[in-house]
């Protein structure tokens, strides 16, 4: 007969506990007037234990003798209002895990666990002590939040299963019905798709059976097959200002009303640039489009792989396991490229809502959202808790506020990977083994892919709470451990993560050709009760699935024991006529042709218009100068993110080279990062990205529908070339940067936004070519709004993101050595402004700030702008530039400023005289206009003619000198600031 | 060739970092994990050094290093105290220091004292930074003088306090690193033991006596929770951009260390 125990672990009296004082700072600054906070951690341990054995599990496992005591049971609370988070049953509880496990070791017994945190909150009442932390410390959807303690008689267990094959009658349904059903059983299949499957099983004669249907629905999803951006499309526009010309472009048919026609939006923009670079000698990529991650040559024994991937709608809902499982699942496309790679950096970019906008005080925040600074702060929290624990440098990423990310925010995770070129290449053969590794399956993640598909709605929480998880990073780093010492060994022939739509998609990509038999009561389960169904599209984290020869079978179990790392043979690859098979305990469930599943979806022709915005140009009231700066300095989109870069360990493998913050004091925001893959190789490789939001930015703080000005086309080229701006600055070779879309958009349902995407698109096309920045890989997120009606009026409502591209970039530095840094290094060297400089504020942070977001936005100049690179880079790898930055958000002066205030924190920082003079400009366009394609240079002075004759033809001035002052001067814009005061300015909004 | 035996577990990750560190050192490596070692502890009494790495052992769900820790203390103590009496310099770094405080091989017995048959009981712990975060960042150093450890000796030589400066920092990643020792009497017998080995400039995570890194009673026992493993390249240091060529010549003092150790580690060898 087990019994359930607890035992609470909390510190020492007298001794400080640090995570109950920072829960007390939380909580006063919630408003709440908590007199103390205390916590403890609480283990639930059931099973047949006694009390010595409790004992030893106390003392010798869950508390630190020094600093901790353990009670057995539960301390009495002396007045404080109690609360207990624990995960929700069936949530992964990656403590409970570890504590089973060393139970296992200490007592040699197995005992079921669950673990959770006892928070003490006096003078507060239960009710606001609650409340508070539903808010602040747990999250409904994936914990539960008990007043007082959590005293279960029992832990939830799991329940029987009994096999009943079920079957979807649909041949006879209606149009509505079809489209009722679509919906209903959260499949997210349009009614033509409905009617595609429909038309199957006439054929068929049968009805669907349910896993059939679930099958296809995972296959189909926008998700995983990217249908939107592969579809027909029907583009219009009206008065596109004569930028964008697509006459003449392959697979691109001018209709005679002027529309034109594009018969795969992917593959005729994006890929198109790709294969026509290699068709013109671009020699270099190894991989492109069709595996988890596109690879390029590091040098002649390796490639260097990378992948992003979003996660926004489970983000929107659990912040840190969306993050987290985000990253994780990232790392996992890394791992499952080629015949695996060894994942070496990470980068991640967050868009959410202004933190001060929302909330107490400000507008009310939409039904079912979470207020943005707890997102902002959560996301970072699982990226941290799940990189860190990879040990996988983090050393990239971005943060950008827009009130229309309130709803549904976004959340970018990338991952570079390392892999000998002759591993590049893998796939399953007839007869080998599908192999399972690593976590087990349950009924989390079930939907994940349909429902990040679709819309949000207000309800998701409580609708779609299955679809999001808490991620166990040690799994995957066990799993990870095997797979390279499997791939040493040679012991497999494919590999692929279990990402979305679980090994529904997993298996149906590997054996696309060659079909697939699956016994699915074989797979390894968290817990009893799950339906064949749910096993089949679980997406349960940490996964992967490997084809592995019956001959290598027990190599790779003995590598996976060793690792302790669960194995589980789920079937077959290669049936008879390519069918893909499902059975369970022997009986067949499903039984589909591969065909239907990977060719059977239709393609409609989708419309997309758009219409020039009209300029809606308002007067500048223009501050001084250095109130400008510093307000821009204090943007949150501009301020330092040191609060987000210093938790994330960077340096983790030991080799990173140019890290995210640089300087002497560790304060300079890095343009990119640079890592050494290869320790000791010189050979390196910089990751950096560009993020351009279209559609300008409400100044307000509610939630404007209004888009601003700007064009989509040039938007994304001037995301381009910021991706190549900032790999150049550090050291990258232009002509070896591979570059990755992610395409984030509402809606394209609606012609409109498709019609954005298009020419966002189309830019890609452009840029690529002109960058000759090959796109190797990317992911698209394309139903990004939150539908939602008003609680205070009853009107529906729908907030759309504003259409959001990420541009990521990888690119080769020939010697790491050369390497280049932003912060500024000594007195006397000039400082040079190289490219040219023009009026268009439109879009720019100024603008945003002091008016006139309608301006024009400035154009890249798709000759001037690699040309500009191209000659950057070359006066690096020359050894001519002390420090190199781009100018983006904020313009030259932030800039300038930045790569001074990269000189504080250690002592008196250098300060600047500028010279420049804004000539036909007004001053603060020439300091604050984010025109595209500039960088600033800091040049010893006896290199400066060297450096303007590389220059050459490329638009460049000579800006100022750097000086020992510790101050900012530019008299021809009556600026004179402390660099104490900028920096304190740019530090201080986002320390949080 | 001296054999460094580095020991990694589940989420281990800092090991192949460690493993360089050991040979660029001059040493011979061989990688074990914790389970094997278990089954076959023979491979410690033929090694000349031991490495713990860093890392979230077993996911360090619990706490920093524990399980790994308990596994040592019931399974392998007495082969780990056969390696440390007859000299064998260890080292464990961040998750590792955390390990080797748990299994009480830091700060180990006192002076003139032998190692006890059981393991001995914990006595200083590394536990929550003071503002319950993760930091990774550079650390300036400082390295005691007067200590009696192996691996940081003579890395001051040649240097003046400027340069000191500048070139003595260690990166930190963690978020359990705050030193704590169980009660004033340990604190004094380290410090007036030579224990003492390593201090933060910076105390920013709140250790007693800016505490970042220990030694036991012969010296040859090291914990710390930076990274001298991730400072074996000048071009790793934070601010190389800015040094001198004058200064990034020669071994860094991440890699000093290791050599150290190596050096101490023939001289056992000449002697066995």
């Amino acid at each position: 007969m087990s019994t359930l125990h607890r035992i609470e672990v909390r510190t020492r009296q007298g001794a400080s506990d640090p995570r109950a004082e920072a829960v007390h700072r939380r909580a006063k600054a919630a408003g709440l007037s908590v007199a103390s906070v205390s916590s403890a951690k609480v283990y639930l341990l059931e099973g047949g234990l006694g009390a010595e054995a409790l004992g030893k599990a106390a003392s010798g496992l869950l508390a630190d003798p020094v600093v901790e005591v353990a009670t057995l049971g539960q301390a009495p609370a002396s007045g404080a209002a109690v609360i207990e988070v624990h995960p929700l049953p069936g949530v992964m509880d990656p403590a409970a895990q570890s504590v089973r496990e060393g139970l296992k070791t200490l007592l040699g017994v197995d005992v079921a666990v669950s673990t959770g945190v006892r928070y003490d909150l006096s003078g507060v009442g239960v009710d606001d002590a609650h409340a508070f932390a539903s808010r602040e410390l747990a999250n409904g959807v994936v914990h539960q939040i008990t007043k007082g303690a959590w005293t279960p008689s029992h832990l939830p267990k799991g329940h029987d299963y009994e096999l009943k094959v079920g079957q979807v009658p649909l041949r006879d349904l209606t149009d509505e019905q079809l489209t009722k059903l679509s919906r209903e059983a959260h499949l997210f299949l349009s009614l033509e798709e409905m009617k595609t499957i429909q038309a199957e099983y006439r054929r068929l004669g049968r009805e669907p059976r349910d896993i059939e249907l679930e099958t296809l629905a995972q296959t189909w999803s926008e998700h995983c097959v990217h249908k939107t951006l592969k579809s027909r499309v029907r583009y219009r526009e009206q008065g596109g200002q004569g930028v964008m010309n697509l006459a003449g472009r392959a697979g691109h048919a001018t209709e005679p009303d002027g529309s034109v026609v594009i018969d795969n939006l992917l593959k005729r923009t994006v890929a198109a640039a790709t294969f026509d670079l290699i068709a013109q000698g671009v020699d270099w990529t190894l991989s492109v489009f069709k595996d988890n991650s596109g690879v390029i040559a590091l040098d002649d024994t390796w490639g260097v792989c990378i992948k992003v991937e979003t996660h926004n709608h489970p983000s929107a809902l659990e912040p840190y396991g969306g993050s987290a499982t985000g990253i994780g699942g990232c790392i996992r496309d890394i791992i499952g490229t080629g015949l695996g790679a060894k994942p070496i950096a990470s980068t991640d970019v967050f868009c959410v809502g202004f933190p001060n906008a929302w909330g107490e005080g400000a507008a009310a925040l939409p039904p079912g959202t979470l207020h943005p600074r707890r997102i902002l702060t959560d996301v970072v929290s699982g990226v941290r808790d799940y990189g860190n624990r990879m040990g996988i440098p983090t050393v990239n990423g971005a943060v950008h506020f827009n009130d229309r990310f309130v709803g549904n925010p976004l959340v970018f995770c990338g991952c570079i990977g390392l892999i000998p070129r002759t591993h590049v290449k893998g796939g399953a053969k007839a007869g080998d083994r599908i192999i399972a590794l690593g976590g087990r399956t349950g009924r989390d993640g079930i939907h994940g892919a349909t429902f990040s598909s679709a819309e949000l709605e207000s309800t998701a929480a409580s609708e779609f709470s299955h679809a999001v998880q808490i991620g166990n990073a040690i799994e995957e780093k066990r799993t990870l451990d095997a797979i390279l010492r499997a791939r040493a060994a040679g012991l497999y022939h494919g590999i692929t993560d279990c990402g979305a739509g679980g090994f529904s998609s997993a298996v149906g990509e590997m054996g696309a050709e060659l079909g697939a038999q699956v016994e699915l009561e074989r797979a390894p389960l968290k817990y009893a009760g799950l339906s064949y169904t749910e096993i089949w599209i679980s997406e349960a984290q940490e996964r992967m699935v490997l084809a592995v020869a019956p001959d290598k079978v027990p190599a790779m179990a003995k590598i996976c024991e060793e690792e302790g790392v669960e194995l589980a043979d789920l079937g077959v690859f290669g049936t008879p006529g390519a069918e893909l098979i499902l059975r369970y305990k022997g009986v067949e469930v499903g039984r589909m042709p591969m065909r239907l599943l990977h060719e059977g979806i239709p393609q409609p022709l989708r419309e997309a218009t758009w219409s020039a915005p009209k300029a809606q140009t308002a007067p500048v009231t223009a501050p001084a100068t250095g109130e400008a700066l510093r307000s821009l300095l204090s943007h949150p989109n501009i301020a330092s993110k040191h609060w987000i870069v210093r938790q994330y360990d960077h340096e983790v493998q030991g080799n990173t080279v140019v890290k995210p913050l640089c300087g002497p004091g560790g304060r300079g925001p890095s343009d990119a990062a640079v890592i050494e893959p290869v320790a000791g190789s010189g050979r390196g490789v910089a990751l950096g990205c560009g993020l351009q939001i279209h559609g300008g930015v409400p100044s307000t703080n509610h939630v404007s529908q209004r888009t601003y000005g700007g064009d989509p086309y040039l938007t994304t080229l001037a995301g381009i070339d910021e991706c190549v701006r900032n790999l150049v600055c550090t050291g990258a070779d232009p002509t070896r940067i591979a570059i990755l879309d992610n395409f984030c958009w509402p809606s394209c349902e609606k012609p409109e936004n498709l019609g954005t995407l298009v020419r966002a698109a189309e830019a890609c096309y452009d840029g690529a070519m002109a960058y000759r920045t090959p796109f190797v890989s990317g992911k698209d997120s394309l139903n990004n709004q939150l539908r939602y009606q008003d609680p205070a009026t009853g009107e529906k409502r729908v907030i759309e993101i504003p259409p959001t591209l990420l541009i990521t970039g990888m690119g080769i530095v020939q010697d790491v050595n050369k390497a280049v840094t932003m912060d500024a290094k000594s007195p006397g060297n000039a400082l040079l402004l190289v490219g040219r400089t023009t009026g268009d504020i439109g879009g720019s942070h100024f603008a945003q700030l002091f008016g006139d977001n309608g301006a024009p936005f400035p154009r890249t100049d798709l000759k001037v702008g690699p040309a500009t690179a191209k000659a950057v880079a070359s006066c690096i790898a020359q050894g001519l530039v002390k420090a190199a930055h781009d100018c983006s958000d904020g313009g030259m002066l932030v800039a300038v400023a930045e790569m001074l205030i990269a000189t504080t924190g250690a002592g008196k920082p250098l300060g600047a005289a500028l010279s420049i003079d804004p000539g036909s400009l007004k001053a603060w366009e020439l300091a604050f206009a984010e025109t595209p394609s500039r960088y600033v240079l800091e040049v010893a002075a006896c290199d400066v003619a060297k450096v303007r004759t590389l220059l050459g033809d490329v638009p460049h001035a000579m800006l100022g000198t750097v000086d020992a002052t510790g101050e900012l001067t530019w008299p021809q814009a009556s600026l004179r600031a402390s660099v104490d005061d900028l920096a304190k300015a740019w530090l201080t909004p986002l320390a949080w | 060739m001296p054999k460094a035996l580095v020991i990694r577990a589940p989420g281990t990750n800092c090991d192949m970092e460690m493993c360089r560190a050991f040979e660029l050192a001059g040493a011979a490596v061989e990688l074990v994990h914790l389970e094997a070692l278990c089954a076959q502890p023979a491979a410690i009494a033929t090694s000349d050094l031991i490495g713990f790495p860093g890392g979230f052992s077993y996911g360090d769900d619990i706490a920093s290093g524990r399980i790994f820790a308990m596994k040592i203390r019931e399974r392998l103590y007495p082969h780990l105290r056969d390696a440390a009496a007859r000299g064998c310099p260890m080292i464990g770094a961040c998750n590792g220091f955390q390990v080797l405080v748990q299994t009480g091989l830091l700060p180990g017995p006192a002076v003139g004292e032998s190692w006890p048959e059981q393991p001995p009981s914990q006595r200083v712990a590394l536990t929550d930074n003071q503002d319950a975060r993760f930091h990774d960042r550079w650390v300036g150093m400082a390295y005691e003088a007067s200590s009696s450890c192996i691996w940081t000796k003579g890395l001051d030589d040649g240097l003046d306090e400027a340069m000191r400066a500048v070139v003595h920092q260690l990166p930190v990643a963690h978020g359990e690193g705050r030193f704590v020792a169980a009660n004033a009497a340990v604190l004094r017998a380290l410090e007036q033991g030579g224990q003492v080995a390593a201090r933060y400039t910076d105390n920013y995570n709140g250790s007693q006596g800016a505490i970042a890194g220990i030694c036991d009673a012969s010296g040859r026992i090291f914990g710390l929770m930076p990274h001298p493993e991730r400072y074996l390249d000048w071009n790793r240091h934070p601010a190389w951009t800015r040094l001198p060529e004058s200064v990034r010549k020669g071994e860094t003092p991440g890699l000093r260390m290791f050599r150290n150790a190596v050096e101490a580690a023939c001289e056992v060898g000449a002697g066995r």
